[in-house]
C-alpha cells in the first residue's frame, strides 16, 4: 500500500514535471475526497485519473458548471435540471425533459458515489468508459441540452466569468470541451453519500428496528430475497456491484440496453445494477422508470419475473415469477431498503450553487 | 526535466542490475526464482473460451444440459515444498474470472531456489485466511465476493453461474444456476454451526527452473461428477445456506477438478 503511494507519487512529480514544461508553472490547490470512514476501511479506494486530479479550484469549477444553463443550446437547462439534488441528483419524471420539450426513454440517474466506480463504465447501458467521457454526452445530446461544443465552448470563452475560473483550474484561460469534461467529473467525484440509517448502525451510532433487521435478513437469505449477489451487501458500502444484468423485466426487450452497446447477443436486456443508496428520493425505479413505488419494485422480485434468454442465472424460481415473499416479508424488506437512505445528501450545503 | 530523470533512472537501474549479479555470481550458484502459474478450463478436455459462455451446451454426468455464464473463483496459500520438507509460501491469493479472462495468470510472492517441488494450493480460503478482512477482495467481483455474516462471513470460493434445461416441463425451459461455494454454514443452531470446506489440490512434483510455469487446469465437468453425480433439479441454487450441498461440492472439488497441465 505504502509503495503504491510512493509509485503514485512518482507518477505525480513527473508528470507535474511535464506540464511545467509548456504551460506555466501553476498549479491548482490539490483537493482530497472527503471519504467517510467505513468505506475507507473496507473497500478499496477510488481511482482518480492521473490526468484529471481533483484540486479545489477544478471542483469550484465544475460545480459552477454542472448548476448552469450556459451549456445548453437555449440556456434554458443545466445538469441540475435533470440531476436534482433534492432527488439524490435524479429527477422525479420518468423521463426527463430535453430544452426542446422532448423525452428520452431512460430515467435519469442518481449522482452519488460515482468515485468508486473504480473501472466504469457509466450510464445504464455501460457507454461511457470514464465520468470524463460520460459529461461530452449530455451537452450535445439532441433530446438533453442539444447544443454543439464550439457554441458551447465560446459561450463560456465569452462569459464575464468562465475564463478566470478555468484560469484557477487549468492555468490557462483558454477553455475547451476536455476542461469542461474534467471539472464536471471533479465535482461530480466530491458527490458522495455515507450518512443513510445503516451507515450510523454499522458505526455503532444507532440501532436498526426489528422489521429493517428483519428485512436485512431477508434480503441477505438466498431462500427468500436474495438481493445480495448483485446489490451487495453490508460489508460493501456502495450497495451495487456496478454490474450489468436482467432483473427479469421483460420477455421481449424493446431497449436492449447493453446488447447495443457491445453488439453481442449475450448483453441484450441487461441494465447497470443501481445502488440501492437514497431510494427514498430516486423514484421511479428500472432504467425506465417503469416502477413508481418500492412496493412495486419489490412485487416484480416476489412475483412479477418474466423469463427471457438472458436474465441472470440469480434469479430463482421465474415460472413461478419469483420467490413470493409474504406480504410482512415486503414490508420488512422495504423498511430495510428505506434504512439506506442519506437525507443529509439530499440538503448538503457543499453541493448547492455558490 | 523528464530526460534528465530517465537518464537517473537509467543509471540506478543499470547500477541495481550489475550489483545483483555480482550477488548472483558470488554468493549463490542456483538461482532464485518464482515460478508463474496460468489458469484453464475444460470441460471434459475441451477448452472453455469466452465465447462458449452462454452459447456451448454442455451434458453433465447425469445427463442434463446445460450452458456456463460465469466461472469466478478463489485460489489460495500455493505452496512448494522442497524434499526435506521444508515449506515456502507466501500465503497469497488469487480471484480467478475465466470468462472475462482476468488473473488468468499468477506468480505468487515468493522465491525458491531451483529444484524439485512438490506443489500445492487451497481452492477457497481456509478458516484462517477466511477470517480475514481484505479491501480488494470486498471490492473484486463488483463487491459481491463477500459472504453475508449470517451464513459465517468469509469470502466465496466460487461462482459457477449458468442455465440447465429443465426437460420436465412443458414446454423444456431453461432455469438459472448457482453453483456457489463457501464455508458450510447451518444458521438454525445457536451459535451457527461452521465447517471449512476449503481443499488442498496437490499438483504434484514439479521440477522448478528459470522460466517455470505451471499450468493449473480446471474440469468444469467433474464438479458434476464423482463422487456425487450432481442432480441440477435438486441442488440448482439457494446452495450457500444448504450445509450439505457445500459438504457434497467440496467432495467433488478435491476428487479430480484440478490436475497439472504441464
Ligand atoms: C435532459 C436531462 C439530462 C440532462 C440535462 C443531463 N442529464 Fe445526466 N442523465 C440523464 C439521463 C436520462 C441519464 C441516464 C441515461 C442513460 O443511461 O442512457 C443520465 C446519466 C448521467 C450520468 C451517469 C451516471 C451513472 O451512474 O452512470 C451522469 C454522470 C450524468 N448523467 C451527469 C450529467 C451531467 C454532468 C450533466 C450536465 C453536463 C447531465 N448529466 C445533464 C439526464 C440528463
Ligand atoms: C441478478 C441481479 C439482481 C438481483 C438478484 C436483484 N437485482 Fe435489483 N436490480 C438489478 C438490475 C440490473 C437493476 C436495473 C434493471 C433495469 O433498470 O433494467 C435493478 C434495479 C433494482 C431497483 C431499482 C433501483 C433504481 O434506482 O431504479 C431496486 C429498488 C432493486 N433492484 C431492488 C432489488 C431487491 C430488493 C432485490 C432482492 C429482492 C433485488 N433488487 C435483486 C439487478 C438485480
Amino acid at each position: 500500500m505504502k509503495l503504491k503511494n510512493g509509485v503514485y507519487g512518482i507518477l505525480i512529480l513527473v508528470a507535474t514535471a511535464c506540464m511545467g514544461d509548456d504551460t506555466s508553472t501553476y498549479t491548482a490547490t490539490p483537493a482530497e475526497l472527503d471519504i467517510p470512514p467505513f468505506f475507507e476501511s473496507s473497500i478499496l479506494p477510488p481511482e482518480i485519473p492521473s490526468d484529471n486530479p481533483l484540486t479545489v479550484e477544478g471542483i469550484a469549477l465544475g460545480k459552477a458548471l454542472f448548476y448552469d444553463p450556459i451549456l445548453s443550446a437555449n440556456k434554458t437547462q443545466s445538469c441540475a435540471s435533470c440531476h436534482l439534488q433534492s432527488g439524490s441528483f435524479s429527477d422525479p419524471n420518468q423521463f426527463s425533459v430535453g430544452i426542446d420539450g422532448s423525452q428520452g426513454t431512460r430515467n435519469s440517474m442518481p449522482l452519488f458515489n460515482l468515485a468508486w466506480n473504480r473501472r466504469g463504465p457509466f450510464f445504464w447501458d455501460g457507454r461511457a468508459a470514464t465520468l470524463e467521457d460520460q459529461i461530452f454526452e449530455p451537452v450535445t445530446n439532441p433530446i438533453e441540452m442539444a447544443n454543439t461544443w464550439p457554441n458551447a465552448v465560446a459561450a463560456l470563452q465569452n462569459s464575464g466569468t468562465y475564463p478566470e475560473l478555468f484560469d484557477a483550474a487549468f492555468g490557462s484561460p483558454t477553455i475547451d470541451s476536455v476542461k469542461v469534461s474534467k471539472a464536471i467529473a471533479q465535482f461530480v467525484r466530491t458527490l458522495i453519500s455515507g450518512n443513510s440509517k445503516f451507515d450510523r448502525y454499522l458505526n455503532g451510532q444507532e440501532e436498526l428496528s426489528e422489521a429493517e433487521e428483519r428485512g436485512m435478513n431477508i434480503f441477505l437469505d438466498e431462500t427468500r430475497g436474495d438481493c445480495f449477489h448483485c446489490h451487495g451487501n453490508p460489508m460493501n458500502p456502495l450497495w451495487t456491484d456496478n454490474r450489468f444484468h436482467n432483473n427479469g423485466l421483460d420477455e421481449f426487450f424493446s431497449d436492449r440496453g447493453l446488447g447495443a452497446v457491445t453488439g453481442d447477443p449475450r448483453d441484450d436486456g441487461l441494465f447497470r445494477t443501481p445502488s440501492l443508496r437514497n431510494l427514498a428520493f430516486t423514484a421511479p425505479y428500472m432504467h425506465d422508470g417503469r416502477f413508481n413505488t418500492l412496493d412495486e419494485v419489490i412485487d416484480h422480485y416476489s412475483e412479477g419475473l418474466v423469463y427471457s434468454e438472458t436474465v441472470s442465472p440469480l434469479l430463482k424460481k421465474i415460472s413461478e415469477g419469483g420467490v413470493g415473499l409474504t406480504s410482512e416479508e415486503k414490508s420488512d424488506l422495504k423498511a430495510f431498503l428505506l434504512s439506506l437512505s442519506d437525507p443529509s445528501f439530499t440538503t448538503d450545503s457543499e453541493y448547492q450553487p455558490d | 526535466m523528464k530526460v534528465i530523470a530517465s537518464k537517473i533512472t537509467l543509471t540506478f537501474l543499470t547500477v541495481a542490475l550489475v550489483l545483483t549479479g555480482c550477488k548472483d555470481n558470488d554468493d549463490t550458484p542456483l538461482a532464485e526464482l518464482s515460478p508463474s502459474f496460468s489458469f484453464t478450463h475444460n470441460w471434459d478436455g475441451v477448452p472453455i473460451e469466452n465465447a462458449d459462455y452462454e452459447n456451448t451446451t454442455y451434458i453433465n454426468e447425469r445427463g442434463e444440459s446445460l450452458t456456463i455464464s460465469k466461472l469466478v473463483y478463489l485460489i489460495s496459500d500455493i505452496t512448494f515444498t522442497d524434499a526435506q520438507g521444508n515449506s515456502f509460501s507466501a500465503g497469497d491469493y488469487n480471484l480467478v474470472d475465466a470468462r472475462e479472462g482476468v488473473n488468468l495468470s499468477f506468480t505468487p510472492d515468493v522465491v525458491i531456489q531451483e529444484g524439485t517441488y512438490n506443489v500445492s494450493f487451497t481452492f477457497g480460503f481456509d478458516d484462517e485466511d477466511n477470517a480475514g478482512d481484505y479491501p480488494d477482495l470486498n471490492s473484486a467481483d463488483g463487491g459481491v465476493w463477500i459472504v453475508p455474516m449470517m451464513m459465517g462471513g468469509g469470502y466465496h470460493y466460487m461462482k459457477l453461474e449458468g442455465k440447465y434445461l429443465n426437460t420436465q416441463t412443458n414446454p423444456e425451459s431453461e432455469v438459472g444456476f448457482a453453483y456457489h461455494t463457501i464455508r458450510a454454514n447451518d444458521n438454525s443452531t445457536s451459535p451457527i454451526t461452521l465447517q471449512d470446506t476449503s481443499f488442498t489440490v496437490d499438483l504434484g512434483d514439479v521440477l522448478i527452473e528459470e522460466g517455470t510455469n505451471i499450468e493449473v487446469q480446471m474440469n468444469v465437468a467433474e464438479w458434476f461428477k464423482n463422487p456425487h453425480t450432481w442432480n441440477l433439479y435438486e441442488l440448482y441454487s439457494m446452495l450457500m445456506p444448504n450445509f450439505d450441498a457445500q459438504i457434497l461440492m467440496s467432495e467433488n472439488g478435491a476428487a479430480g477438478v484440478f490436475s497439472r497441465g504441464n
